[in-house]
């Protein structure tokens, strides 16, 4: 198996009909992924692609069985997209979109949480590249030729150096069971510890690699959790070892504003629960492989 | 984005918060002006530049006569101030804010924050006040009071008075905190900020609730619906070469050292200078290009990185996912022959027509340095550095 999306997933795109909306949805529809519509309110009735176009969520939920949702939503309506989704029952949505205010999130966060647990949506990002199970379904906007498929369960903020890891992993003949982007935001749909958790029940991960960065406590929450209630090893790699203190480093919630928050300090707690940690982000793929070898 | 404190103040008087009578003035013939206006005996002359600390680099000074707010202002007025947060270059102060001297009986620490472990707006508030938070949380944790803000019912009442007792107010008092308690609030609410804090709070002799010092932060992504809160934004308390940055929608961060960088993605970023130090060098800076780098966007990310004189090598790292790498070579290629570099560069492409790109470099016939791994690119970026300050060294 993989974790949130798999080849028979049923998704839409929200922002189907804009520019980024159509060039994504054409490149995840290459990829293999399920695609079965999309969402711009308005255009209700119209083909796109060669799929139908929707006024609203609720619709493509009732007439195409929609099960996941990806959101190219310009910033000032990319909440309200998103509580669309949750409240019309798709069950696992990516925000792509960058620049949501942060208030903004509060109350979409505050909005999931309404829901009984296990009807509530899963969210990812915003300002994130997506999730790609490799070989099966991409619902993101990463280069797809450069995972494989295989057994190890990585977690990122960054897409870019989320690129970088599947491709030293590669090259090395690993492959990926999934890929999860959770963004650069403050605010996020899920973090990295309720990916552990994903991951550890699932068949197929038999190893996650964690890439963090600078900024907020999600990094180390993960490596405790990891700690208690996890029997998969992990592996992660911090970046920002030369962030200077209080200064935001592309990522909105890339910042240390507080202890414990530089790549140093979660580098040393990490460790310290159990946690492998790659030396530098060139040696993410090779940690990886050592720590498989050393499971056989 | 931060503002200055008077206008942090004017923001809060608008929400019904107690402010100590004040004026602006931008010479000292102002500020003996609004020290009139103001009336009585006792003045404080406060620079204006973001940043907090200001007291210990002379930019707060309390003055009993008009002579001396003349003196404070021009001492004041015109000069880069230091403090441990704007950097060793420090901010130029162009504007003073002049207010009536307060009576103090008490200071006390209050903000608005936003909480990222619980997601909400947080209210903080000690009886502590002066100090700065970060060293009260170090030492003394437990005279720190959180009080978490549920955004779908925002700040109660009782909430409010909790804190308000917390802080050592008494009964007589307790309605005008309130007042004062949900009058931040709003303001941190309805202008998206995402700081808002007053430190010290002060308790006057005649037992008034005053806010001395008030900072306000705001978030970026939210300025596009805060029209004016956006016009608040003083560019000289930015640094030059983020703002222009910035305005061209690039990510840029000036840091202390000599290999410039140019990278797609905050995270690939970060990573990239991780090695850069690892390999033995110091980074220039923090860019990242984003998606979308067309050849312009190229060329002005590199203006950006060599008007850094210090700059000693350039490191180009792209790993193309939407981008293609023959894009990215041919705007790499065109950047350098407009540009006339005199200093070496290293290109790293990775992903998407890798292949392409690295032929399109390899043809250009410029002396571009270039590798296949991070490692391999970091480590002859540091290399070529180390030979341009020795061949910079000898003529």
């Amino acid at each position: 198996m993989s974790i949130l999306i798999n080849k028979q997933t049923r998704i839409i795109v929200q922002g189907f009909t804009g520019k980024i909306g159509t060039f994504h949805a054409d490149d995840m529809m290459n990829y293999g992924s399920n695609v079965v519509g999309g969402i711009t309110p308005g255009k209700g009735g119209q083909t796109h692609l060669g799929k139908p176009v929707f006024n609203t969520v609720k619709e493509s939920v009732e007439q195409e069985g929609a099960e996941a949702s990806i959101i190219f939503v310009p910033p000032a309506f990319a909440a309200d997209s998103i509580m669309e989704a949750a409240d019309a029952g798709i069950k696992y949505c990516v925000s792509i979109t960058d620049g949501i205010p942060t208030q903004d999130m509060m109350k979409v966060k505050q909005y999931l949480r309404k829901f009984p647990k296990d009807e509530r949506m899963v969210l990812t990002g915003p300002n994130c590249a997506g999730t790609i199970s490799p070989e099966q379904a991409m619902l993101g906007i990463m280069p797809g030729h450069i995972y494989k498929r295989g057994v190890v369960g990585v977690v990122g903020r960054s897409g870019t150096l989320g690129y970088e890891a599947a491709d030293q992993m590669t090259e090395l003949g690993i492959g990926i069971s999934t890929s999860v982007g959770i963004g650069g935001d403050p605010i996020n749909g899920s973090s990295h510890r309720d990916i552990f958790e994903k991951f550890e029940q699932d068949d197929e991960t038999e190893l996650v690699l964690m890439i963090g960065e600078i900024g907020g406590p999600q990094e180390v929450d993960a490596g405790i959790y990891a700690a208690k209630n996890m029997n998969k090893p992990v592996v992660a790699y911090i970046a920002g070892l030369t962030a200077p203190k209080g200064r935001r480093m592309g990522h909105a919630g890339a910042i240390i504003s507080s202890a414990g928050e530089s790549a140093a300090e979660k580098v040393e707690m990490l460790q310290d629960l159990g946690v492998t940690i790659s030396p530098t982000p060139s040696a993410m793929g090779a940690t990886v492989a050592k720590v498989l070898a050393g499971m056989k | 984005m931060d503002i200055h404190e008077y206008q942090a103040k004017e923001i809060l008087e608008g929400y019904g918060v107690k402010i100590a009578e004040g004026g602006l003035a931008y010479s000292p013939e102002d500020a003996i002006q609004r020290a009139r206006e103001i009336g009585g005996s006792v003045w404080a002359v406060k620079a204006q530049i973001h940043s907090g600390a200001r007291g210990k680099a002379g930019g707060v000074k309390i003055c009993f006569s008009h002579e001396e707010v003349e003196a404070a202002a021009e001492s004041m007025l015109g000069k880069r101030l230091v403090t441990h947060q704007t950097g060793p270059e420090g901010k130029v102060c162009s504007r003073l804010y002049i207010e009536a001297g307060t009576d103090i009986e008490k200071e006390l620490y209050f903000s608005f924050l936003v909480d990222r472990t619980h997601e909400r707006i947080v209210m903080v508030g000690s009886a502590e006040g002066g100090m700065e938070i970060e060293d009260l949380a170090e030492n003394s944790p437990e005279k720190i009071k959180k009080i978490h803000i549920d955004p779908a019912v925002g700040l109660l009442d009782f909430q409010a008075r909790e804190m308000a007792f917390e802080l050592g107010l008494d009964a007589t008092q307790i309605s005008h905190a309130v007042k004062f308690i949900s009058g931040c609030y709003r303001a941190m609410r309805d202008l998206d900020a995402n700081m808002l804090e007053i430190n010290p709070l002060v308790v006057t002799k005649a037992g008034e609730l005053i806010t001395l010092d008030a900072k306000m932060g705001f978030d970026d992504n939210a300025l596009f619906r805060r029209q004016k809160v956006a016009e608040l934004r003083d560019k000289s308390q930015e640094h030059p070469q983020e703002m222009a940055a910035a305005d061209r929608g690039l990510s840029y961060v000036g840091l202390d050292g000599d290999i410039g960088c140019m990278i797609n993605g905050a995270g690939l970023a970060m990573a990239t200078m991780d090695m850069i130090k690892l390999a033995g060098g110091e980074p220039a800076n923090f860019l990242d290009v984003g998606g979308g780098a067309s050849a312009e966007r190229t060329e002005k990310a590199f203006r950006l990185v060599l008007a850094d004189k210090g700059v000693k090598a350039m490191l180009v790292n792209i790993f193309a996912g939407i981008n293609r790498c023959d894009w990215i070579a041919e705007g790499v290629v065109h950047a350098v022959q407009k540009i006339d570099m005199q200093i070496p560069l290293i290109v790293r492409l990775s992903g998407t027509n890798v292949e392409a790109g690295r032929k399109i470099i390899a043809d250009s016939g410029l002396p571009i340095i270039t590798a296949t791994t991070l490692a391999e690119a970091a480590e002859k970026a540091v290399q070529a550095r180390n030979e341009q300050v020795a061949k910079e060294g000898a003529a």
